[in-house]
């Protein structure tokens, strides 16, 4: 086992933190202690091994580790069975220390199947452990996968640690006396796995006991087997000499507080409901299920208890559009979908940006273009979100950095569209909302309110005098317009999507009025008041400053992180910045890349906001975009961190060519803010 | 997973307006109260013009407070309505104003809410829309003005037009073949469906009435003359001659007949499960058709519904069906308010705070 992202050519084998194993209780196997590990648990899409990675992760957390999790599944429910496109995975990386990654490569290798070991080998470092169902590699399994000889048997598998053991048959022979048929017997070898690295990893076994005993309560005899399997899983690691060692991971430092494991979907919708229930406002979310947003659906329509209300609508459409009618009678309207329903939602985004109401639209990215790789994660619906409506419609953009920052990015979306009456879209992805780490729970009262300010009474007076309502009468501060709700008296009014007149709201074709709509349409997005940017550049203990900006966005936060605190600990001095808000960007931003030699700017796409940077502040930011449908890998962008050092020109001829910092003036988008 | 289905215990049958505030005992509102200040722009002699004084003659006989009433309308020359109705209102995009609507009426049981809507608007870009609610029964009310053909692009032809209509983008005829929106609505199960006149005053009030009262979606498909891109579509229906002559005027218990004087018809039961129009002298030992807009089947109605052709020898206007179901909106509010009960009422901090918490915490010292 490792430590979390070291250099690609560390060494793999376990890192051992107390020298030599001691024995130690229970059972008479020597316990190692390891500062951390990386498991991958892959099989068949029918196998469970998102519930076996969910449980494992859950066993993690309660222990206190510092953890990240990567499901990977296909994107059909059951390719056919055995076959390299039905593999599902689960990766987790669990450490006495900081993590940041779900880790670049996994230790541990749990394979059900071969196809499994097929998919998954190549990222499995010499020296790593296979774990492999024995009773899985028969001719045919290995012939649909194009083995010809079983490579637990060739020795092509000689440089790992391999433990090929008969889990099927072994959780069927311990399933003989539960009445169930071998075919039902086998569906528990999933448990009999956890149940053995639970054993492998000492990890706590309460929690999958009382969770077994409640989602089968209902049926006994599955309940009996699936908790007969997992203990007999644990068992026989107890009794095996096939294991010469155990591993403790250490509890992490984490600071004082109460702690849970949630993904980034569920830590979304509960920012969600909390900032509807901050703001004093009904939370009505209007949704279309696609993957991988439809969690936030799942999880929002179970919180009726919280007042929030979900309308699954007949398609993307009609999803914004109930949410907008929801957010016009004064509740907040919520829309969530990933980016071919935000191509369809386009209209009706535009719709709200002409009415000044608020919404909080969800885009959870996928890859795409089209229906891409829907259940694979990406980052390329950025100029969607900025610009992907018809007409000058800025709106303000927000993206989550981690599973748990979705509860954040989330309430600080809600704040955005409910003070300034505005559409606000919250960037998601596959790797957020299907990742999860531990997370210290905020108190709700402490949480800041949220003023939904809804119109009480006439603002202005009419023509003869008498007070009037003015629908499009700015507040001063945000520029934003009243919020009347209908029922309420003397307030009655009509707003639509063609051109108001500033001020009354009325119709207006007139060229002056729609020139002076359309600035203060965009001034009011651009003033939306967001905290400054913090670039983390330690200065090194000789007073020397980092001439590299590593800048991120999104759920590229982790590995950048990792990244750059690797390229620390190598010598190099490298600075950091992550962006919570797309739009308008944070103060400060154009000053700090100009303030550094080289920007460089991972991605998850072919170099969008590196697009948007270099228009607007003409720096010659570098892109280095990746679709591949997976998270970067730590080790990738220490290579990325590396190389941009190297390039550096030498520090005199550096002083002469590049402006250094603050010697340029603002650009004139932010002189006129 | 398996599905499940909860019995949702059916609340009675209620009137589409009984949750909304209504003015004070003795206080009513007028016409004008209705009459929005804005200039209406439709064209001299636009069918829009007598649906509008309809609406806001119509609107104070409802007796409810005009902030609860909301107007949201597509993308037509019809959808300008909200404009010139003195209510909350709004003007949306082509073909979604039902959903907008769905939003709205399901988060405020307070609200009259109505929608309106075009032929080109319902039933093209918005169908999907328009079906849905229909299906789900959210309680609004909309008017669907079929004139035949896209006004306010200037006349091309639309779902509703006959086949071999000329028009900028059929010069060779339509080879498009129509929808019959009564017939689409029924088959779309929806609760209540009508169809009026944009001429005959008396009428349409009388279909407003009745759709206002009913609780779900109450379809009104309103005839209405184009004098620019489709001048005298209706006429026939309108001449008061040729009227008596084709109009069947659905009235519920009462016999479906109709016809001049001295040439009186009468709908009867065909075989293979259709209706069919019969010279009254010629009825006898025939079933006459006794209408019953309440009949749970929708068949029957179904069969009047296609009595319409593109001749329009005899046109069926009336309500044609008006049954009660549970409405989507009550129903997903009783969802909500359960739940709250259940619980002990609205949401305290804490209470959030053990729903973020979820069942599985520990804590660092
Ligand atoms: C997305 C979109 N597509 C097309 C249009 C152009 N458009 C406006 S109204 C209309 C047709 C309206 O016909 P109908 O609903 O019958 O209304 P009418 O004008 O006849 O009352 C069309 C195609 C539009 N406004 N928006
Ligand atoms: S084009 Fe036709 S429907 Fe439109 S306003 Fe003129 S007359 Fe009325
Ligand atoms: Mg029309």
């Amino acid at each position: 086992m490792r430590l979390e992202s070291p250099t690609p050519d560390a060494p793999t084998a376990p890192r051992v933190e107390d020298g030599a194993p001691a024995p130690s209780a229970p059972g008479s196997t020597p316990v190692q202690k390891v500062a951390g590990v990386v498991i991958r648990f892959a099989g068949d899409s029918g196998d469970g091994m998102q519930l076996t990675g969910d449980r494992f992760t859950a066993e993690t957390a309660s222990l206190g580790n510092a953890l990240a999790t990567l499901p990977n599944f296909p994107a059909e429910i059951r390719a056919p069975q055995g076959t390299l496109p039905g593999v599902s995975s689960f990766q987790l990386q669990f450490a006495d220390h900081v993590v940041l990654t779900p880790g670049d490569a996994p230790d541990v290798l749990v394979a059900m199947n071969p196809a499994a070991l097929r998919a998954n080998i190549a990222d499995l470092p010499r020296g790593g452990v296979i774990i492999a169902d024995a009773d899985e590699f028969t001719r045919r399994s290995l012939q649909k996968v194009g083995y010809t000889v079983s490579p637990l048997e060739d020795g092509s598998l000689e440089s790992y640690q391999v433990h090929a053991l008969p889990l099927t048959s072994m959780t069927v022979e311990a399933l003989k006396d539960s009445g169930l048929s071998r075919k039902d017997s086998e569906r528990a070898k999933n448990m009999f796995a956890l149940g053995m690295l639970s054993w492998l990893y000492d990890r706590p076994t309460e929690a999958t006991e009382r969770f077994l005993e409640t989602k089968f309560a209902k049926k006994p005899q599955i309940r009996d087997a699936n908790l007969t399997a997992f203990r007999a899983g644990w068992a026989f690691g107890e009794t095996t000499e096939g294991f010469a060692v155990r591993y403790q991971v250490a509890p992490a430092e984490h600071p004082a507080g109460t702690y849970r494991n949630i993904t980034g979907s569920t830590a979304l919708a509960y920012g969600l409901a909390t900032a509807a229930h901050k703001a004093g406002l009904p939370l009505v979310l209007g949704s279309y299920p696609i993957t991988p947003a439809s969690d936030i659906l799942h999880a929002l329509s179970g919180m009726k208890r919280f007042g929030v209300t979900t309308l699954q609508a007949e398609d993307e459409i009609a999803g914004v559009g109930i949410a907008l009618g929801a957010s016009f009678g004064g509740s907040l309207g919520v829309t969530t979908t990933s980016g071919p329903g935000l191509a369809l939602k386009a209209e009706t985004i535009g719709l709200a940006v002409m009415l000044e109401l608020p919404l909080v639209v969800v885009d959870v990215q996928r890859g795409g273009p089209s229906t891409g790789l829907p259940t694979k994660t990406e980052q390329a619906d950025l100029l969607q979100a900025m610009y992907g409506r018809n007409g000058e419609s800025p709106l303000p953009v927000v993206a989550a950095s981690s599973p748990t920052d979705c509860f954040t990015a989330a309430m600080e979306a809600v704040r955005i569209a409910v003070t300034y009456r505005t559409p606000v879209i919250l960037l998601s992805d596959g790797y957020l909302a299907n990742g999860s780490e531990p997370w210290a729970l905020p108190s709700v009262a402490d949480l800041p309110a949220i003023d939904p300010a809804q119109a009480t009474g006439p603002n202005g007076a009419g023509d003869d005098g008498r007070p009037a309502f003015r629908p499009y009468l700015r507040d001063p501060e945000t520029l934003a317009r009243p919020w009347a709700v209908p029922g309420t008296p003397g307030l009655e009014h009509r707003i639509g999507g063609l051109e108001k007149a500033d001020v009354t709201g009325e119709i207006s074709y007139e060229p002056e009025n729609h020139e002076r709509m359309t600035g203060l349409r965009q001034a009011k997005v651009d003033g939306v008041a967001v905290p400054p940017l913090e670039v983390d550049d330690p200065v090194a203990p000789d007073g020397t400053r980092a001439r590299v900006l590593v800048l991120g966005w999104g759920s590229t936060y982790g590995p950048i992180a990792a990244a750059v605190r690797d390229a620390r600990a190598e010598g190099l001095q490298v600075a950091r910045a992550h962006l919570r808000h797309l739009n308008p960007f944070p103060p400060g931003l154009g000053d700090a890349l100009r303030a550094y030699d080289r920007v460089v700017l991972p991605e998850m796409n072919g170099g969008q906001l590196a697009l948007l940077l270099r228009a607007r502040y003409l720096v010659d930011v570098q892109s280095h975009g990746r679709v591949r449908g997976r998270p970067f890998s730590a080790g990738e962008l220490l290579d990325v961190v590396r190389d941009a050092v190297a390039a550096l020109p030498d520090t005199d001829s550096a002083a002469a060519a590049s402006p250094a910092a603050g010697a340029v003036a603002e650009s004139p988008q932010e002189a006129r803010r | 997973m398996s599905t499940t289905t909860t019995p949702l215990g059916l609340p009675g049958v209620r009137s589409g307006t009984e949750d909304v505030p209504r003015l004070p005992e003795g206080t009513t509102l007028s016409k004008k109260d209705f009459t929005a200040a804005n200039e209406v722009r439709w064209c001299p002699g636009c069918g829009d013009y007598a649906v509008l004084a309809a609406v806001q003659g119509f609107m104070p006989e409802l007796g409810l407070r005009k902030e609860n009433i909301v107007c949201i309308s597509g993308i037509g020359c019809s959808s300008r309505f909200p404009y010139y109705l003195d209510t909350y209102g709004m003007h949306s995009i082509h073909g979604r104003a039902p959903a907008i609507a769905t939003g709205l009426a399901a988060s405020r049981p307070d609200l009259s809410v109505w929608v309106v809507t075009g032929d080109g608007d319902a039933l093209s870009i918005g169908g999907n829309h328009l079906v849905h609610a229909m299906r789900r029964n959210v309680n609004m009310t909309i008017l669907l003005f079929n004139n035949r053909i896209y006004g306010l692009t200037k006349g091309q032809y639309s779902p509703t037009s006959e086949v071999g209509k000329v028009t900028k983008s059929t010069p060779a005829g339509s080879v498009d073949a129509p929808f019959n929106p009564v017939s689409l609505a029924l088959g779309a199960e929806a609760t209540f469906v009508a169809r009026t006149l944009d001429s005959d005053r008396k009428h349409l009030t009388s279909v407003l009435r009745a759709a206002a009262e009913h609780r779900g979606t109450s379809l009104v498909e309103i005839y209405q003359n184009c004098p620019i891109f489709n001048d005298g579509a209706f006429d026939v229906l309108k001449d008061s001659g040729e009227a008596q002559a084709r109009l069947v005027r659905l009235e519920h218990g009462e016999e479906v007949r109709f016809g001049r004087e001295d040439d009186q018809k009468v709908v009867v039961t065909a075989p293979g499960g259709g209706v069919e129009v019969v010279p009254a002298a010629e009825a006898a030992g025939r079933d006459v058709v006794v209408h019953d807009a309440a009949a749970a089947d929708p068949t029957r109605a179904f069969a009047l519904s296609r009595l319409d052709g593109p001749s329009m020898a005899h046109v069926p206007v009336g309500v044609f069906r008006a049954v009660a179901r549970p409405t989507y909106d009550d129903l997903v509010r009783d969802q909500v308010d359960s739940a709250r009960a259940e619980a002990g009422g609205p949401a305290s901090d804490a209470d959030l705070d053990a729903l973020i918490a979820g069942g599985d915490t520990w804590v660092v010292r």
